[in-house]
Order: C-alpha cells, then structure tokens, then sequence
C-alpha cells in the first residue's frame, strides 16, 4: 500500500490521501521518469453506490478523487491526454467512456466541483490548467501536444491562452462523455447534437431529489410553525385540538414542497410561460386545486382558504425558481429579471397568508 | 426548451471575426452560424451567458457578462455579500 501511496504521489499534485487506496485503482503503469496510477474503465457497484447518494444529497461535499495524472489502459507517451474535474462522478463518466483503450487523465483540482460548475467559477480554468500541466512535466511524459476537454470545461478556458502558454492545443470532445467514443472513432469530429445540451425528462427526474432533500428541512419547519400555531384560538391555546386542526394546513404545505421541488422541475416545459416562478406558482395552485377538490379545505373559512392559497403557491413557485441553478439553459440576466418580479411577489404572498390567518382568528 | 426572450447581454463584432468557428464549438446551445465566412447569431434567445464563447475567441469579437443562471446563488450572493457562484449546487448538473 506504501508503495502504491508513493507511486500515485510522483503523477498528483497534491497531498496522498485516503484515495490512494481507492477501489478502481489497478496498479501503476510507467510515465516519463516515474509511474502514474493506472484506473479501471469498468465501475462497479461502489461506484453505482456512490452516485446514487450525491444524487440524494448524502455526503455531496466530499465526493472527491485526488487531483493529478492516472493512465488508462497501456498508456504510452503516444496516448491522449484528457482533462476532468476532481468531482468523483465526472471522473467516473470519464474513465468508463474510455473502456479498451489507452489514455491519460489528467485531474484538476476544482475542490470537488463537477466540470460545468466549475468552469462557471474559473476553478476549472485556464490558469488552474496552465499549472496542472507544467506540475505534472506532461510535455515530458507525451509526444504530442494535445488536451482533450469536455466541451463544457469551454466557459471556463480559453483555448487560445492556454495553447500560447503551453503549447499544449485544446480539442473540445462532446458535452456528454458517453458520446466520447464515437467522437474518437470518427477523427474527433463531433454531430450538432454531440454539441448540445440537453434537460430531457429523465435529466431533470435525476436532479430532483436533491432539490427535495434540500427543501424538506424548511417545509418540515413551517409545518412544526403551522402544527404549534393551530392550537391558537379566540378561547386560548389548546395543545390537543392542534394536531387535528393543523392537518389541512400540513397537507398543503407537504403538496406545495412536491409541487415546487418535484412537479414544477419535471413538467418544466409544458407549464405555458418561460419563468421558472411561474411555472412554480402554476404548479402551486394545481396542486391547491387539487387538495380542495378533495375536500382539504372543506373546514376552513374563505378567509382561510385565501390565505392557504396565496402560500402554498408562494412557496412551490420559490422552489420551482430555485430549480433555475439546476437547470442548463437559464442566463444570469434572465434570472434575474425573474426574480425581481418574483421574489416580492412571494414574500407579499407568505406574508399576507400569515396576515389572512391572524385576522381570520378575528372575525 | 427556451428561457426569457430578449435579456441576454451577449454582443458578436463581426467587423472582427475571423471566421475560426471556435464559438460554434463551444456554445452548448447552438447560438452561432457561420454566414459568408463569418460568426453571426442565429439563436439570440437560447443564450445562457455561460461565456464559453467569449473566452475562447480568439480576436476578442464577442463580448457577454457571463456568470450563472441560478436563483439559489443571486439569494446567497445577496445575504452574504458576495459574487453569485455555484457553490450551492455541486453535483447538480453532472452526469454521464
């Protein structure tokens, strides 16, 4: 293990850590002056594993592979070379779209970030590229003067600047790495749809629970809010009428989170309007539609029902906007003219909910 | 799928292109065409500023105030006082 430990230090740029004895290492394979550590292309069921729990938001902030050189295959100094993010799951849909052949992966160390958002931050950049490059000799381990990037690594390099600095020429190969080995069969050439993005149904079924697993924790609060509040009456306080009072009001809350975090994401498009607060708030009152048609809000008082309303569509159009991060086809400059309409409009929206109730409690 | 119509702050001077086409390979939107040996815009609306272009023009010609898309980081910016980044949402748009 030592021995492993020293070898996969000679290829990385940084310190040796728990990953030198990771799973889909398999031995060392010779480089330049020393030897760098040589990866599986087939994942495994730990890999599988590890996917699903980032995709649940379990342990997302260290899903992490050592930044440096590894080898794939017999890689020689005539090989490939391609970049990727240290991000566990970018290395991952990397090095499998590399089955049977011979390459070089080069990692940069982009604190855990997968490519895209990493390139939005620069860490995935040119500078951090340029170094890598230089740190690792690779102009002494190769013949030839070629990086391969993933096509959405581009917003964070500048191809020109790092071959000027370098001499190393940047190939761009398609967004998604499963179309990386009809790309290397057909000369590089990459079809218009290898170029672009995509966010089908099942891109958008996969990026949900995440936004579930994040919004839960304040839906849960508000219901805890709503629960102890419901004891409040114009006679007092009456901790056992609570919870059998509170049930409308935490049913709608639990179907406004589904209809934000979950329905809003997955029907993006076929809501009628482009804003993502709109599509939310549509989702919103679908889902508030749907609890009354099934009797939720039988007991309550118009009052009530108003306020009940404007909540819960305040609230899944709030989430449904947050889903804009996750998308991959909103601009900064369209989120934010969204957001300078939406954002009053559903702090006014919860407010005035929880206004509605007191004076409800009133009258 | 289209966002917003007319926001994108994305600016081509095709008195300066040099016709390289690097745009049309980086934009994951298909913005770009090339018209008489030049870039020109096709798609304006589809534009996510993701400044993949710009930074890879080789003759400066397009300009774009790139950063992210997303709501979660313009309400974090703003309580924190700071850039909008990513940093919310690491895993988010990964996948094979």
């Amino acid at each position: 293990m030592d021995d492993m430990a020293e070898k996969l230090d000679c290829c990385s740029n940084g310190p040796v850590d728990e990953h030198s004895s990771a799973p889909w290492l398999i031995g060392s394979i010779p480089s330049g002056q020393d030897s760098c550590p040589r990866v599986a292309t087939r994942l495994t069921w730990a890999d599988t594993l590890g996917r699903w729990k980032v995709r649940w938001a379990l342990g997302r902030d260290r899903y992490t592979v050592q930044p440096g050189l590894y080898a794939v295959g017999e890689a020689d100094s005539d090989s490939l070379v391609f970049v990727t993010a240290n991000y566990k799951m970018s290395f991952d849909c990397l090095r499998s779209a590399l089955h049977n052949r011979n390459a070089w992966i080069l990692v940069l160390d982009t604190a855990g970030i997968n490519v895209w958002c990493a390139a939005g931050k620069r860490t995935f950049g040119t500078d951090n590229l340029v170094d890598s490059v230089a740190n690792i000799n690779l102009a002494e381990r190769v013949n030839h003067r070629k990086l391969i990037l993933p096509q959405l690594g581009a917003s964070g390099i500048s191809a020109h600047i790092v071959s000027q600095r370098t001499g190393f020429k940047i190939v761009y190969g398609p967004v998604r790495s499963v179309d990386l080995p009809a790309f290397l069969d057909s000369s590089m050439k990459a079809t218009p749809q290898m170029r672009k993005v995509e966010f089908g149904m099942l891109d958008r079924l996969r990026l949900t629970p995440v936004e579930l697993v994040i919004s839960i924790k304040y839906i849960l609060f508000a219901m805890l809010v709503a629960l102890v509040a419901s004891g409040v009456s114009r006679t007092g306080y009456d901790l056992h009428a609570a919870p059998s009072r509170a049930l409308p009001a935490l049913t709608i809350l639990l179907s406004s989170w589904l209809a934000g975090a979950f329905f809003g994401p997955v029907l993006l498009p076929f809501f009628p309007v482009r804003s993502f607060a709109a599509k939310g708030a549509i989702a919103g009152l679908l889902a508030f539609a749907l609890a009354a048609g099934v009797g939720i809000t039988q007991k309550m008082t118009s009052i009530e029902t108003c306020a009940w309303a404007a909540i819960a569509i305040s609230i899944a159009s709030f989430l449904t906007m947050n889903f804009t991060g996750a998308s991959t086809f909103t601009s900064p400059s369209g989120v934010r003219k969204e957001m300078r309409v939406a954002v009053p409009a559903q702090i006014v929206g919860i407010l005035g909910g929880i206004v509605l109730l007191i004076i409800n409690l009133f009258t | 799928m289209k966002y917003l119509k007319n926001v994108t702050t994305l600016k081509l001077d095709r008195d300066k292109c040099i016709g390289c086409g690097m745009c049309m390979t980086v934009c994951p939107h298909a913005v770009f065409v090339l018209r008489e040996k030049k870039a020109d815009i096709t798609d304006r609306d589809a534009c996510m500023e993701c400044g993949a272009c710009a930074g890879n023009c080789p003759a400066d010609a397009i300009a774009v105030e790139a950063g992210v898309g997303c709501a979660t980081a313009f309400i974090v910016g703003a309580i924190t006082g700071t850039e909008p980044t990513c940093d919310c949402a690491k895993g988010s748009k990964s996948r094979c």
